[in-house]
């Protein structure tokens, strides 16, 4: 008997020949056959991908004092928020250190959205319970909701054939209801591709048919669905950081190079805040930097990244870029060495390839929001 | 799946072709490059390495992962295919014709015991 949990497009993904693998407790598609990695990856930037991210948990904060009580669980300004905006944060430990990251909705003045990484979605609804004031307003609604994310050049066209509605044409981090054969989704402006285009919340039993009706009237759009795999080197391309790899228990959001979404200084602080401040007044231990190797190789994670024949630091994440096609990796190094233009390199399986640090994104998405 | 009927196979999906002097020819099969997908990027053994049967010669890597290549038979790398160090995915496009290395044999015996296409067959059925 396998332990893994299905989404309710697990049929679908097979009907197209998914490559079904193991994430995070999830049986999930890591491309699929007659396409692969590098053609969904292209199609999302060149027309537009479709994703299934139903493994992703989404948590309820609901009530009199919900904006007073999210804002003091997560990094970012929630009160900055008026209905129907979102916010990328960080969700942290009272030691600054990253429990999750997260996108915040605000649907109402006192109901606000929570959707967290699959693998984290058990820890973090235990630590928003722990920390909270009222936890019984907080609620897990992972098995509620259902997310297909529709991202590239062509994602507005493709949406407004299924599911017209508000969301399309505006800037992002919006998210508005829209209408699907009688029944609400939930569309928002946000994605981890780079790239312009829609993260849709469903209730499970409509999936499947927001799916096969994506696809269908997508084919003249260049529509491709789109596995794991692909969706990893998207938001590598964009230095996007993945819990795990970029961020975790033993490290913040600051190393991370998030610190936008951090604001300490909001009125009435966040549960990790001062810790963060004095993280930062102290200096940080080591800093996320963007890596691209001169020598030919890939670079993968957890390889060591040396520095005059000494290990300095790790790859968090590192491929070979579809888009630029050539290697590229994100790693840690200590501060000194972080700098633009700093001469590195990478221990590939006993080689040292020579790296020089570079700014991220590494590349140019094919499409953007309306500003 | 394309599987020609004059190679000879192993376990790990690497074919090998008698050039009848003495030498083979040695790549990576169709089944190989589509489990492995866009192929980036191929390192040799450089020429004049000593290999033994089932010892690395290489590795192939794609965007998603890296796989090694283990030698067929035992001998000498003769030539090793520089045309794949600007055009990896050549390898994905025509797998039987994006050579790797040419290994002058000790002996022909491990050849014959390599799969034959029927075998190889069966084996990636499996």
């Amino acid at each position: 008997m396998s332990l893994l949990q299905r989404t309710p497009l697990y049929e679908a993904h097979l009907k197209l020949g998914g490559q079904m693998v193991a994430y995070a407790g999830w049986e999930m598609p890591v491309q699929y056959a007659g396409k692969g990695l590098v053609v969904e990856h292209e199609a999302t930037r060149a027309t537009v991908g479709l994703f299934d991210v139903s493994h992703m948990g989404e948590i309820l904060v609901e009530g009199p004092g919900a904006l007073e009580e999210v804002n003091r669980l997560v990094s970012n300004d929630v009160s900055k928020l008026e209905d129907g905006d979102a916010c990328y944060n960080v969700l942290c430990h009272e030691n600054g250190n990253a429990v999750d990251d997260l996108y915040v909705y605000r649907l109402g003045p006192e109901r606000f959205f929570l959707v967290v990484n699959a693998a984290n979605t058990d820890k973090d609804f235990a630590h928003l319970q722990r920390m909270a004031r009222q936890p019984e307003r907080i609620t897990n609604r992972s098995k509620d909701f259902a997310q297909i994310a529709v991202q590239g050049p062509n994602a507005s066209a493709l949406l407004a054939r299924v599911s017209p509605g508000e969301a399309i044409g505006l800037p992002r981090n919006k998210i508005r209801v829209h209408d699907f054969h009688g029944a609400n989704l939930l569309v928002a402006t946000t994605g981890y591709t780079g790239e312009a285009g829609f993260e849709i919340y469903c209730p499970p039993e409509l999936a499947e048919p927001l799916w096969s009706q994506l696809l269908d009237a997508g084919q003249d759009l260049g529509v491709t669905p789109v596995g794991l795999g692909a969706r990893d080197t998207l938001r590598l391309e964009m230095g996007f950081p993945l819990y795990g790899h970029e961020m975790d228990d033993q490290t913040s959001g600051y190393e991370a190079r998030v610190g936008w979404a951090i604001k300490p200084k909001k009125a009435g602080g966040f549960i990790g805040g001062e810790a963060l401040l004095r993280l930062q007044a102290a200096g940080l231990p080591k800093k996320l930097v963007g890596l691209e190797l001169l020598d030919r190789g890939v670079p993968r994670a957890d390889y060591p990244v040396l520095h005059d024949g000494v290990a300095v630091g790790k790859v968090t994440s590192g491929t070979h870029s579809p888009t630029a096609k050539k290697p590229i990796a994100l790693a840690f190094v200590p501060p000194h060495l972080s700098a633009l233009g700093t001469e590195l390199a990478i221990d590939v399986r006993g080689q040292a390839k020579r790296a020089v640090v570079v700014a991220f994104p590494f590349v140019t998405p094919g499409s953007s929001f309306p500003q | 799946m394309n599987i020609p009927a004059n190679l000879r196979y192993t376990n790990d999906h690497e074919w090998a072709q008698d050039n009848g002097d003495g030498s083979y020819t040695v790549g990576v099969t169709d089944f190989a490059q589509d489990s492995l997908g866009g192929i980036v990027y191929v390192e040799l053994a450089a020429e004049g390495t000593r290999v033994s049967a089932g010892q690395r010669f290489g590795t192939v890597e794609s965007t998603k992962s890296v796989s090694e290549l283990y030698a067929p038979i035992s001998g000498v790398i003769a030539a090793r295919n520089t045309d794949l160090d600007a055009a990896p995915d050549t390898v994905n496009s025509d797998p039987y014709g994006a050579w790797m290395v040419r290994i002058a044999a000790e002996s022909s015996g491990e050849f014959e015991a390599l799969m034959d296409a029927s075998a190889y067959a069966a084996h990636t059925a499996g």
